[in-house]
Parts: C-alpha cells; structure tokens; sequence
C-alpha cells in the first residue's frame, strides 16, 4: 500500500489541528484545502482496501482496485478534457440548468411575491405546492419523455419543475415575513401600489428571495444526473450514464467529480449577489465567529497575558 | 368637553380598546379622554402593558378603537397619513436604502432639486452630515434614530407619534438624543405625542404628562409641567415632580 495518503491526511490533520489553536486570521483556503486532502486521502485507502485478483494469461497475478483512485480518476479524465468532450458536455449541462432555473426563477418569484402579499393569494396555491413539492422529479420522467421527446426540453422541463418549488415557497415566505415595522412605515410615507412594491415589499424580501434561489439551484444541479440519465445525449449526467454502459468506472466518478466541483463555482457565484449594498444587510455572516468563540478567545487571550505576567513577575 | 375649542390638535374621546383572546376580552384601554393642543409636546407614560403603544397605534391610524372617537383637526382618522408621521421604537428606518434615500422617503411628489434641498437641510438638522450615503447598518442606534427623525420630520408632517423612540439607546445617548428633539420640536413646533416608561424622560420633554395605570389603562391623572427648558434635573421643583409622577405611577420614589 502507497504510503503518501498518510503523510497527507497526517499533514492536513496537523493544519487543521494548529488552525483551531490560532487566534490570528488564515489563509481563507487553507483549511478548505485540508479537509479536501484529507477525503482524497481517505478515498484513495479506501480504493486500495477494496481490491480483486486477477489471473493474467502470462500466470502471474494483478490486483484490481473495486472502485477508481484519485489518480486513476484523474487519469482517464485526460481523454475526454483533451478531445473536448467534457467541455462540450458542461456546456450541454449548463445551458439546461440556465434556461431551465430560469424559466422557474420567471415564473416562481412573481408568483410567490403575489402570494405572499395576499393572504387569499397563499391559501389558494399553498396547499397545492406542498402536494406538488414532495413528488420527485425523477418520477416525472415518463411524463417529460412522452411530452418532450428526447430532447433538451425534457431534461430543462425537469430542472424547471425541480426549482420552481422552492423559488415559490421562498418568496411567498420572504414577503410573509416582512417586519411590520417597515410596512408600517412605508404606509405612513402614503406609499401605495406598485411604489410600495418597489421601494419596500420587493427590497425587503430581496435577500430572502436569494437564498432560496441559492436553494433552489443546488436542487436543479442535483436533478440534472437524472435529467440527463434518460432524457437527453450530452451533458454531464449522459457523461455518467454513458461511461457506465462502456464499464468506465474512472470515467464514472471522473464526472461526479466535475459536478461537485462546477456545483461549488455555481453557488459560489450565486453568494456574490449577496454581498450587494441593497441586499447585505440581510445576511448575518454565517462563517464568521459567534459570540461565544468570541468571548472564549478573549478569556484565553487575558489567561495567557495573567500568567505571562505571573511568571515574569515571579 | 374638549371638542370645538380652539387649538385642539387631537381629541381623544371615551376610547376603549379591547381584544378577544381565547379566554374572554382582555380590556386594554378604557374610557380615554384626552385633548392635545397643537405644537404641543406630551409625554404619555405607565409601566408596560398599560396600553400607552396601542393608544398612540389607535391615535396614528394603525388600530382602531373598540369604542370612542379620535378626531385630528375634527376630522375622525381613518388610517394613516403622511401628514403625521410615527418614529417607532425599532426606527422603521429601510435598512436597503442609503441614509439620504431613507430621509427622501416621504418627498417623492417633490422635484429633485427641492428633494436635495430638505434632505439636505434635516440631514444637517439632526447632525448626521457627512452620512448621506451610508446604510443603516453602518450607523449606531442612536444615529439611526436620527435618521427616522430627519424622515419624520422632512414631510412637515403637524404631529409627529413617537413609541419609545429612545427606547434601545444607552443612557448617555438617550439623554443627548433629548435635548437634539426639544431643539428640533423648539425648532420646528410640531405637536409630539410621546410614550415612555420613563419617568425622567417625560420631566425633561413634555409639556403635560398623561399618567396611565396598569391595565386595563386608564387616565391616572394628566400632569402639566410648569418648567421652562432646559430644565435643571436637580431643582426642587424637578423633584418634587418626579415624586409626584411616581407617587401617582404607584411606586415609592425611594428605595
């Protein structure tokens, strides 16, 4: 067995063990960056606990991995990045993701915007929407081949129907929950009809509409593997389902690879809008440190300066 | 009877409010009478629960009373209305609009030019010149008070409601953001209906003090003060006032 998985979960251990010991700001990838040596690491093990013999025709006898390592992963995916097919099949896949969340984002947030702003307009269409909701859409598959043929209309009808619930649910919910204090206010103001929509409802459930977008789009990223399994010939989720006819386990997880990967870079790029004057404050960062880490490292902080001070003093 | 005489701003008569729970009616107001004379600055105060927020609710247009009638300028009110404007505790203040957005509020129907003007002016006004394009999260507490003033007060609205205002601000900025309203209110003469808990808060600002007791509220008493501003908190007459309002608040004045 190789021994460089073990130097390097040993050595992300140790990042990550001297990281919850600072006090002083990190490199912002660094402790990213370890826990992701340390699940390679963990998935190379693994690859190589899980192995079968194989009786060559010279005699001798090979050991075959179960499942692709890391570098066998990395490995096949040469071919496919090399001839542009994996670019041509991301391409596929994120075409059907954008017009496919787009077409709910469309339809989903007026929608839930009217609904959450009557309260007639909710009781109408929420019970629906949670009948609706927890149907997946996998099931709707039959369906979408029948209406849509094989086709991308299909695989972007699925993506549709598995964001728009959410999108609908987040809005109407955004409005519902505005704090009467700014309703109140903007009434006072006289403001009325489509001013008060613009300058106070649609402003006030803004930052709320977005986390459910960002909801929303790691949903229709996890339906496109099955969007894609049946629907249509390119993409991503084809990539997966075609390698497994061929046997190409490498090629397998080599896409499974490259979605989560292109799912961080998406929601990546979906928090940027969050950081917009109009919107931040709405987001009570989530990452940064609470209130108890805060005051714990101030007790440690004076702790260590008491007893610098003791054993200086003494 | 108060109405018809001349000066009245509000009348306040035979209000009583109450809401239906699961067990029975919970009276939160009964029988009010109160006449407030305009440009007339009064401190409603009563310890919490005794219906002082929801009377100033009933008075700005946001709830309605059970029974009675609260007229303004003789005319019964029917909601609310940008001719008076309310500053609440928790500033109501647009946490996406800038500083100068939040004051212009009110001015929409204004041409930009006279928009730039007033906000300019109350900015300056309530001392938060140098802000214009900051957001509320960027300001203090006290700062963001300021701002709901300066949008108060930028529509010349004639009364102007304020429900705790100064409630969530720490003792050395309550007692400066004080004096900033009497100077404003000298200023500018609206008439200011104020609610508080605090007894030192009502001396230092109203002319008269509505005392309310403990649900269901009624009128204790309504106490004129006779002292002109600035008011000397360590005067005789100061003290004796503040015994009186917790004499009739029903609590001892020495502990």
């Amino acid at each position: 067995m190789s021994t460089w998985p073990f130097v390097a979960a040993g050595v992300a251990l140790l990042v990550i063990l001297v990281a919850r010991r600072l006090r002083d700001p990190i490199p912002k990838a660094l402790l990213p960056l370890a826990t992701a040596t340390l699940f390679v690491a963990g998935w190379h093990v693994t690859c190589e606990l899980m192995t079968y013999s194989v009786k060559m025709p010279d005699g001798t006898v090979r050991w075959i991995h179960v499942f692709p390592t890391p570098w066998e992963t990395f490995l096949e995916m040469r071919t496919p990045i090399a001839d542009g097919t994996l670019l041509r099949y991301t391409v596929a896949t994120l075409y059907r993701v954008a017009v496919g969340f787009g077409i709910a984002a469309l339809i989903g947030i007026p929608l839930g915007l009217w609904a959450g702003w009557y309260l007639r307009g909710a009781q109408a269409i929420n019970p629906l929407i949670q009948a609706l909701r927890p149907i997946s859409p996998i099931a709707w598959i039959p369906l979408a081949v029948l209406w849509f043929g094989v086709k991308d209309a299909s695989a972007i009808f699925l993506i549709t129907l598995a964001s728009f619930f959410p999108i609908v649910t987040g809005s109407m919910t955004a409005v519902r929950t505005i704090p009467t204090v700014y309703v109140r206010s903007a009434q006072n103001f006289g403001l009325e009809g489509f001013e008060l929509f613009r300058r106070v409802i649609f402003p006030a459930s803004l930052p709320a509409i977005i986390t459910s977008l960002r909801f929303a789009l790691g949903i229709a990223w996890m339906v496109i593997v099955a969007a894609e399994m049946i629907a249509v010939d390119s993409g991503l989720g084809y990539m997966i389902m075609d390698s497994r006819n061929a046997n190409n386990y490498e090629r397998v997880v080599g896409s499974m690879v490259v979605i989560g990967l292109l799912g961080v870079c998406l929601d990546w790029t979906v928090r940027r809008l969050e950081h917009f004057d109009i919107v931040r404050w709405g987001y009570p960062g989530a990452t940064r440190e609470t209130e108890v880490e805060r005051t714990r490292a101030e007790i440690d902080r004076y702790r260590a300066k008491i007893s610098g001070t003791v054993m200086g003093g003494g | 009877m108060i109405v018809g005489v001349p000066g009245t701003k509000v009348a306040i008569q035979g209000v009583d409010k109450s809401f239906r729970q699961r067990k029975g009616e919970l009276v939160v107001l009964k029988n009010i009478d109160l006449a407030v004379r305009t440009g007339e600055f009064v401190c409603i105060l009563g310890p919490s629960g005794c219906g002082k927020s929801t009377l100033l609710n009933i008075v700005g247009g946001f709830d309605t009373a059970t029974s009675g009638t609260v007229e303004i300028d003789g005319e019964p009110v029917l909601g609310p209305d940008p001719r008076r404007i309310f500053v609440f505790q928790e500033y109501g203040i647009f946490p996406w609009a800038t500083v100068t957005d939040n004051v212009a509020l009110g001015l929409r129907k204004k041409s930009e030019a006279e928009q730039a003007r007033i906000v300019e002016h109350y900015i300056e006004l309530v001392g938060l010149k140098g802000f214009e394009g900051s957001y509320p999260s960027e300001l203090s507490g006290g700062m963001k008070q300021r701002v709901a003033v300066a949008r108060a007060l930028a529509v010349s609205p004639d009364i102007i409601f304020m429900d705790e205002p100064l409630g969530a601000l720490d003792s050395i900025t309550r007692l400066q953001m004080r004096a900033e309203l009497l100077r404003i209110w000298q200023q500018e003469k609206p008439t200011i209906l104020f609610v508080t808990h605090d007894v030192d808060e009502a001396l230092q600002l109203a002319d008269r003090i509505v005392v309310m007791t403990p649900r269901p509220g009624r009128i204790a008493e309504i106490v004129p003060v006779g002292m002109a501003h600035p008011r000397d908190f360590g005067s005789v007459e100061y003290g004796k006032a503040k015994n009186r309002l917790f004499e009739l608040l029903g609590v001892s004045h020495a502990v």
